[in-house]
């Protein structure tokens, strides 16, 4: 049953993320060049939809928060390296298999790359483990818990924060 | 606009999206995220070539079969061909507009640099624990300390190599 919720959710995210764009090369190094903020406004829109439908959800205990660790020496130098490669590539994981789906082929290319770098990865992993993942380990924490300020206070900021943002894209017309 | 079809808003898609990602969550328990299945895609050949290639420890961290994740990515690939067939969008594309008003059409070298892009991103996403999926959208859903690093590093290293790139040009 889980594997077909899998289905079916990617199924309706490939559909939006079509449907709006989102998943083209033009749209994704045009946001990475500042000319063309398709892309962010999806994303903000996404998160603050689902920040506040999960925190809800959350007040009645029907959902939990899966967090992902916070270490520094990894999520820095990883975000800056998959950053560094997607200025290339022009496709994240979940786009290019998208773009590869409304007939993009070289998203292919692009995940052929990909399961090739996740290989590397996989290969060299005992080196990093020894090195990269002991630099600055906070846990598993959010925002509210770093700090220490009621979930809620933080969700109504970054509500505000996410709006200006939009707004500000807004009128310089990306 | 070379684009056919009527696309929507991504204000709109985005929180349509924002609400199946929430739906995910409160009936399969699942976050949205996608590079794992890299991992496991990859995994799962070397495991057909060799058995002992994948007696790793990152590939021991996951079971080496199809999972939630990734027919969640099947299913994006789907749903994008069928949202393209409708509004009849679909188009066989190798070298991307932007692309080959800088650099022409020539198919090789943007297949190069797409393959040498997802060789890099995909590393990096592995490293961070997560790719614009489940850090970006999932990570800042739940205010994750991880997720704004990653999603900051993201940005900083795309616009960076961006810049890199289409320096020289103005279009």
């Amino acid at each position: 049953m889980t594997l077909l919720y899998g289905l079916i959710t990617g199924l309706v995210f490939g559909f939006l993320l079509q449907k709006s764009r989102v998943i083209r090369y033009d749209k994704q190094i045009g946001a990475l060049r500042l000319m063309d903020m398709t892309i962010v406004k999806f994303m903000l829109s996404f998160i603050i939809v689902a920040m506040v439908g999960v925190y809800l959800l959350r007040e009645f205990g029907v959902v939990e928060l899966s967090l992902k660790g916070t270490i520094l020496g990894p999520n820095i130098i990883g975000g800056l390296l998959f950053g560094l490669g997607w200025g290339l590539i022009g496709y994240c994981p979940g786009t290019a298999a998208g773009a590869l789906g409304e007939g993009r082929v070289d998203a292919l290319a692009g995940i052929l790359g990909m399961l090739v770098g996740a290989s590397v990865f996989s290969h060299t992993y005992p080196t990093l483990k020894a090195s990269v993942y002991t630099w600055g380990d906070f846990g598993k924490i959010t925002l509210a818990d770093l700090l220490g300020v009621n979930h809620w206070v933080i969700i109504a900021g970054l509500v505000v924060v996410y709006v200006l943002v939009l707004a500000f894209i807004e009128r310089k017309n990306l | 606009m070379t684009n056919k079809g009527s696309p929507w808003s991504p204000y709109l898609a985005g929180a349509l999206s924002g609400v199946l990602g929430v739906l995910s969550v409160l009936v399969a328990g699942k976050y949205l995220g996608a590079s794992t299945t890299m991992v496991r895609a990859v995994g799962m050949v070397e495991e057909a070539i060799s058995p002992a290639l994948v007696e790793t420890p990152y590939f021991q961290k996951y079971t080496l079969a199809i999972d939630w994740q990734f027919l969640f990515v099947v299913g994006i690939m789907a749903g994008a061909f069928i949202s393209s067939l409708m509004d009849r969008s679909f188009k066989v594309q190798a070298v991307p507009d932007m692309w080959a008003k800088r650099f022409g059409t020539k198919p090789l070298p943007r297949l190069i640099t797409a393959f040498a892009g997802g060789v890099v991103a995909i590393y990096g996403a592995r490293l961070a624990g997560g790719c614009p999926s489940g850090h970006g959208l999932s990570g800042l859903t739940q205010m994750s300390v991880s997720g704004f690093l990653a999603a900051a590093g993201f940005f900083l290293g795309g616009i960076i190599m961006a810049r890199l790139v289409y320096k020289g040009g103005e279009q």
